[in-house]
């Protein structure tokens, strides 16, 4: 059905009318299975992205000051692991986290912590390579400045995040898609468990494997419908921001 | 401790900056005092901007020391008894009271005392309506104004502008030098540096004459406009061109 | 500045704390299972009369048979439920699971094209329809991801005397995934696979295949539970995990195992015998 070859975009289409259906009945019905996944999975994504701001933010612009011998190299490294395979995260997590690894005492393993700590690893790089450049860039201008009126580096590092953070906006958001995108790094250390671990993507990857396409899109359709969501509340947020502080 | 002790007279000896191969300041020795504003003059690329950063100590020269009141810059409390004002100013995101209490929190002042003394000096530099504003919405004439205020609220002994007209229109211009003026007035030293001969004629009762690196000459104003001593510098006086 | 990131700081790692691991008051086991089981649909329907009766809370990670016995000797899960009897013995005589017991079986079945291009339709054979998928040189499925599934196939074709890694260019792919998946490839390209009843009962995803042989004893496919051996990770909960365990052998689990259908038609069949004593 869904994979005919060309010139059938009419089944394709009626692909997507199905899947768009379940989705809205599942909407509107309320179903509480639905409301479940979909709040697990804004509390896994929003905690990652939180955490992962709160580390890489400051990260990304001690990074732009700092001068040290290896300093490219990590640039590099950070920029290489914002494109990080989520699969090898969750494999690198699930070794840490499992009973017969190092972390295993703290009972993480395949609780919405182990998903949230997962998402972090993989969301830090990006907030803090995009919130590197920005910062060096920002530097360039306010360095002399800055040096002028007594800031030693770290005071600049937080200036000139606060400064930014109009433009940092974007770099978080950045980093809020890649998590509630993902799935391979959450679906081994959560271990897609109903009522606990399951979210949005997780589930659509079960619904997929099970068959059930017009499910699993209209899974999707929900997801992408919260993305727009939760972008479209920061665009409006950050606007009303610039207004105020010019 | 050493608030009882002047960072002037500023003292240059043998001071020299080169890169990429040149020798972009040359041999530069000469004492400025307290009192007398100084400008310094010459053509462009005679390395009027270097200088003035060499004093303030954004660079480090190659040769020479730079002595404020007999102490190096390495002293924090010697930078901090003076102010920069460049030509562009770097306004902060934020409101114009906070960029003058900005510069005060760096200085250790508490939050309370900041915004007081913010306000008093916005009311020196005329921009005490504008203090709730976004300091980016402010025209280029008034950002200058702000960053001035910003100085001033630190009381330094000696400001140091470069060019700080350079790129604004008359009036702004006249606003701007109207503030220097008052500066000066209350007692901080001006160092300026300017490549406008009008504004020189303006302001200056002493002025440094920088060509190609030298100094080529340090003397009172009304002589340097008169009677030059070098060839260069009067007719520099003369608006020509020099190479 | 410096107290906005502190505060920041504190709020995420309270969210992640709160949010985290699992409290030890909650009563609870994981049981490593597999897809198929899970996609079958039978935890859905089984677990909540256990938690009803005992008040224990089973939460099951589905993956591969293969990951399923990894995740018992590395002690991540309390309960190892799968359909593989060698790799089952195996998993007990390394000492890694204890007390197994054979609790309940389902069937395979091949499914493939309506169009039937091996002629294997009418066949009780499951080895000889190998032999003819393999003369043929249809298109056939492997999940390849060491699952039980995936063990009985190769089963098969040892049996049949083929070796698909030298016989198998160009017919025998190998998808590396789960059940569902493979069916949807198969769907897709017209090709034979090997499949398990409850899967494919609840595949609603069929295009143009349709069961092809099925009913030998040779596709039986029998269940066993076992608990993690506790001697290697004091972790496990035995009192709850061997409460699930007597459950799916009891009288009252084994009818409930019974009583789970699909369109009216019984899925697995309890065959649990307690040992002579």
């Amino acid at each position: 059905m869904a994979l005919d070859n060309f010139g059938c975009g009419g089944a394709l289409m009626s692909d997507f009318t199905e899947a768009f259906a379940t989705a809205a009945r599942l909407v509107a019905a309320g179903d509480p299975e639905l409301v479940a996944i979909v709040l697990l999975s804004l509390r896994v994504s929003l905690s990652a992205v939180l955490l992962a701001a709160v580390l890489g933010l400051p990260l990304g612009a001690l990074l732009a000051l700092a001068r040290f011998p290896g300093r490219t190299g990590i640039v590099v490294l950070l920029n290489a692991f914002m494109g990080f395979p989520p699969v090898i995260a969750g494999l690198v997590f699930y070794l840490l986290l499992s009973r017969a690894g190092p972390l295993g005492s703290w009972g993480l393993l395949f609780t919405p912590g182990a998903m949230i700590v997962a998402q972090c690893a993989l969301v830090t790089p990006i907030i803090a390579a995009l919130t590197r450049q920005l910062i060096e860039d920002l530097w360039l201008e306010y360095r002399e400045q800055l040096k002028s009126l007594g800031a030693s580096r770290l005071r600049a590092a937080f200036t000139l995040l606060w400064d930014a953070r109009l433009s940092l906006g974007t770099a978080v958001l950045a980093g809020f898609g890649r998590a509630s995108a993902e799935v391979g790094a959450i679906i081994i250390v959560g271990g897609n468990i109903s009522g606990v671990t399951r979210t949005m993507t997780t589930a659509i990857a079960l619904e997929t494997s099970k068959g059930d396409l017009s499910l699993a899109l209209g899974l999707g359709f929900v997801l992408l419908t919260l993305t727009l969501a939760v972008n479209g509340a920061t665009q409006l947020a950050s606007e009303a921001l610039r207004r105020r502080a010019g | 401790m050493h608030g009882t002790s002047s960072i002037l007279p500023l003292r240059l000896e043998a001071l020299s900056f080169a890169a990429g191969g040149q020798r972009l300041i040359d041999g530069i020795s000469a004492t400025l005092e307290a009192g007398p504003r100084t400008l310094i003059l010459g053509p462009n690329g005679a390395g009027k901007s270097l200088l003035l950063r060499l004093c303030h100590g954004l660079i480090a020269p190659s040769e020479g020391r730079v002595l404020w009141g007999g102490r190096p810059l390495g002293e924090a409390w010697v930078r901090r008894r003076q102010a920069m004002v460049f030509q562009h100013p770097v306004v902060l995101r934020r409101s114009v009271r906070a960029n003058v209490a900005y510069g005060l929190a760096l200085v250790g002042v508490s939050r309370r005392e900041r915004n007081k003394q913010a306000e008093e000096a916005l009311a020196e530099v005329g921009l005490s309506a504008l203090a709730d504003r976004p300091a980016r919405a402010l025209s280029g004439g008034e950002r200058q104004r702000l960053a001035l205020a910003r100085a001033w609220a630190l009381h330094p002994e000696a400001m140091l502008l470069d060019e700080p007209t350079a790129s604004l229109d008359p009036a702004a211009t006249r606003a701007v030098e109207k503030v220097i003026a008052a500066f000066d007035m209350a007692g901080t030293k001006i160092i300026m540096t300017t490549h406008d001969l009008g504004q020189a004629r303006r302001l200056a009762d002493d002025v440094l004459f920088l060509h190609k690196g030298r100094l080529l000459e340090h003397t009172p104003a009304q002589q340097f406009f008169s009677q030059a001593t070098t060839a260069e510098a009067r007719a520099y006086v003369a608006g020509e061109l020099l190479w | 500045m410096t107290r906005i990131f502190m505060w920041l700081l504190a709020a995420s790692f309270a969210a992640v704390t709160l949010s985290a691991g699992a409290r030890a008051d909650e009563k609870f086991i994981t049981v490593a299972s597999t897809t198929s089981t899970e996609n079958s649909g039978l935890f859905g329907y089984l677990l909540p009369a256990f938690t009803k009766a005992t008040g224990i809370e089973v939460r099951v990670v589905a993956v591969g048979t293969g990951q399923a016995l990894k995740l018992g000797e590395r002690g991540d899960a309390d309960v190892v439920f799968v359909h593989d009897r060698e790799a089952e013995l195996k998993f007990v005589a390394a000492g890694y699971g204890v007390g197994r017991r054979e609790v309940m079986y389902n069937d395979f079945i091949i499914v493939g094209p309506k169009s039937d291009p091996a002629r294997v339709v009418g066949t009780a054979d499951a080895v000889g329809a190998f032999k003819k998928i393999a003369a043929a040189k249809a298109i056939f499925l492997s999940r390849g991801d060491n699952s039980g599934t995936n063990a009985e196939e190769l089963r098969l074709w040892a049996d049949a005397g083929i070796d698909v890694k030298k016989e198998g260019q160009g017919w025998y792919r190998d998808t590396g995934s789960g059940m569902g998946a493979t069916l949807n490839t198969a769907a897709g390209i017209g090709g034979y696979t090997l499949a398990d009843r409850g899967t494919w009962l609840s595949f609603k995803n069929r295009g143009d295949l349709a069961i092809v042989v099925e009913g030998d004893k040779r596709l039986f496919n029998q269940y066993g539970v076992m608990l993690v051996n506790p001697a290697r990770h004091p972790s496990v909960k035995v009192e709850w995990g061997q409460a699930f365990i007597d459950w799916l052998t009891s009288a009252s689990g084994q009818q409930t195992i019974a009583g789970y259908k699909i369109n009216g038609e019984q899925l697995f069949f309890p065959n649990y015998k307690p040992p002579s004593s």
